[in-house]
């Protein structure tokens, strides 16, 4: 197992490099003068000379990626153009504020997505299920940013209970934080749940329908037993799999999400370098955001593989 | 799931709106009327009226090809790159297919968003570099299974036998692989409509597709934030829409699954 998660962690590694060199083969290879893109169109020649040279951008391109990637190998992600500092910090805060955010939605995705899964197959062809299922088509048809604005509207416009944007440090009071949390990890995590209950529906009827099953059922056990002990665990190993995808869609929606509620973490730092055209903080936050989703998927193949015995990773395997 | 016609039914309304939409509408989508800025919905005004007066039906009808575009475009630049890529690695075992296999991965360790993200945010946005961007994304899960599609196939016998005729390998993929690989390539397909009108929608909710005064559902609803606690209905009516759109398309995606892939009943 020890030598399965080195050679796992070092694919980590080769996934990232070869990440950098994407991400700046794109930013850098795209059409579009970078200082032109920076200063706007109407910027005078010297400045966009200026602004080339201090950039490096005369450099060939080698020499820039190599630039970049040893500042990266010393733990110096770059400087941002619009706020003057170092990306790094910059985005060491996003990313705490965005990690509450999704760990909070991640958690409810898995709790809510796998208990609700599990529910509707043993109530299969009953009222529970036919609700859930004509819910699910309509929780995967709407989309994120829309179902904000419609949580906005009740909750905020029309009932005011909750804030309507915002993001509250916990320092600031354990209730603000809180109330300006809810409405964002809903959202977040309503779509998931009707993804993964669904396949976790779907792969629990599977497990009921075994011989296992029959035969844990047959040796008298309690339905509880058999439901927990026997057939929920190997439901759970599809679950981790859709789980781990979701973690993909979660970050998207983590994009769209902070921006609709303007909470001020990795997503929408994304977004602003975007806006703004600060390519060093838009390379160094997609970079980051792609390493974490490589070890999120690292994490979910060990997952599994600790859950299923059928699975014992071997130095060759 | 039995309702693959309704669906159709539904869709084809839907494209018939939207082409009919493009050149008439009950008002001017961009018409201003300042007189009747933020009207509450009306017979007149089905939907109400905008920030600028402008009739929200309209502005939404004259829309509504954007989005399906968006994502009929992407499946499409997504099929017309990820099939012949995924039928060359499956024959081509050498470093070539090696190499596109590689970098098919690669794309895929990204999550989806952060790709599209990624290839629009250099340049400036329009429609169809969101269509580029949507099908780019989705150019690897295409090629990831035409080729497992198209390797199980170089197994079965017909093809040996064609390989043992000496047939070129033009003629084996033409008359043999082809032909018996399309039904789960299109229920791929049909699938991945959704969720390409899906990130599309979000992108240029981001501000990085169509740009206003394009009345894209995505912007509109993106335009209408300010104006929530006033005049709702501008975000809704949009909204709305796209959730129609989504759920009749995400029924025919299914209902070909069901008709096509004989493991989903």
């Amino acid at each position: 197992m020890t030598a399965y998660i080195l050679r796992r962690l070092l694919g980590v590694v080769a996934v990232v490099a070869a990440t950098t060199v994407l991400i700046f083969g794109i930013v850098h290879i795209l059409p579009g003068n970078v200082a032109y893109a920076i200063l706007g169109e109407f910027a005078t020649p010297s400045a966009v000379a200026a602004l080339e040279v201090k950039l490096g951008l005369h450099d060939p391109l080698w020499l820039q990626y190599w630039h970049w990637l040893s500042g990266l190998l010393h733990g110096d992600l770059g400087q941002s153009l619009t706020m003057d500092r170092p990306a790094g910090p910059v985005i060491a805060e996003a990313v705490g504020r965005s990690a509450i955010l999704a760990g909070f939605a991640f958690a409810l995705v898995a709790v809510g997505g796998i208990g609700l899964g599990v529910h509707a197959a043993t109530h299969a062809g009953r009222p529970a299920d036919h609700v859930l299922g004509l819910a699910q088509l309509i929780f995967i048809g709407v989309p994120d940013f829309f179902w904000a604005i419609l949580v906005i509207l009740v909750f905020a416009s029309m009932l005011g209970w909750l804030p309507a944007t915002g993001y509250s440090p916990i320092s600031d009071g354990f209730g603000a934080w809180v109330s300006h949390l809810v409405l964002p990890v809903l959202v977040l995590a309503v779509g998931l749940i009707a993804h993964v209950s669904r396949l976790t529906r779907a792969a629990m009827l599977e497990a009921l329908r075994s011989r296992y099953v029959l035969m844990a059922r047959a040796k008298g056990l309690s339905e509880r037993r058999v439901l927990w002990r026997h057939a929920a665990p190997n439901a759970m190993l599809p679950a981790i799999t859709i789980l781990a995808i979701d973690f993909g869609l979660l970050i998207g929606g983590v994009v769209v999400i902070e921006t609709v509620f303007a909470i001020p973490g990795l997503g929408r730092l994304l977004v602003f370098a975007i806006e703004h055209h600060d390519l060093p903080l838009l390379q160094a936050g997609m970079l980051v955001l792609t390493t974490i989703y490589a070890l999120a998927n690292l994490a979910a193949d060990l997952a599994y593989a600790a859950l299923n015995p059928r699975i014992r990773y071997t130095a060759s395997a | 799931m039995k309702l693959f016609w309704p669906g159709i039914a539904a869709l084809s309304l839907i494209v018939l709106a939207a082409i009919i939409g493009t050149w008439l509408t009950p008002y001017d989508p961009a018409g201003f009327a300042v007189r009747l800025r933020f009207a509450a919905p009306t017979f007149l005004h089905p939907f109400g009226t905008d920030e600028f007066g402008r009739d929200v039906l309209s502005r939404v009808l004259s829309g509504a090809h954007l989005s399906l575009l968006i994502g009929f475009g992407a499946m499409l630049v997504s099929l017309v790159g990820g099939v012949p890529l995924g039928l060359f690695t499956a024959f081509n075992r050498g470093w070539g297919g090696t190499l596109v296999l590689r970098v098919a991965d690669l794309l895929l360790s990204l999550p989806p968003i952060l790709l599209g993200l990624l290839i629009l945010a250099v340049t400036p946005p329009s429609t169809l570099k969101t269509i580029i961007a949507v099908g780019l994304v989705y150019i690897p899960i295409m090629l990831r299974l035409t080729r497992a599609v198209a390797m199980e196939l170089l197994e079965e016998d017909f093809v040996q036998a064609a390989r043992a005729r000496g047939e070129s390998a033009a003629s084996i993929l033409a008359r043999e692989i082809l032909p018996n690989a399309w039904p789960p390539i299109i229920v791929e397909c049909g699938l991945r409509v959704t969720f390409a009108i899906l990130l599309g929608s979000a992108l240029s909710f981001l501000g990085l597709g169509p740009q206003p005064p394009a009345s894209e559902w995505g912007v509109m609803i993106a335009e209408s934030r300010e104006f929530l606690d006033q005049a709702p209905w501008i975000g809704l009516a949009p909204g709305l829409c796209l959730c129609v759109l989504l759920v009749t398309v995400n029924l025919v995606g299914e209902g070909l699954r069901a008709r096509l892939d004989p493991s989903h009943g």
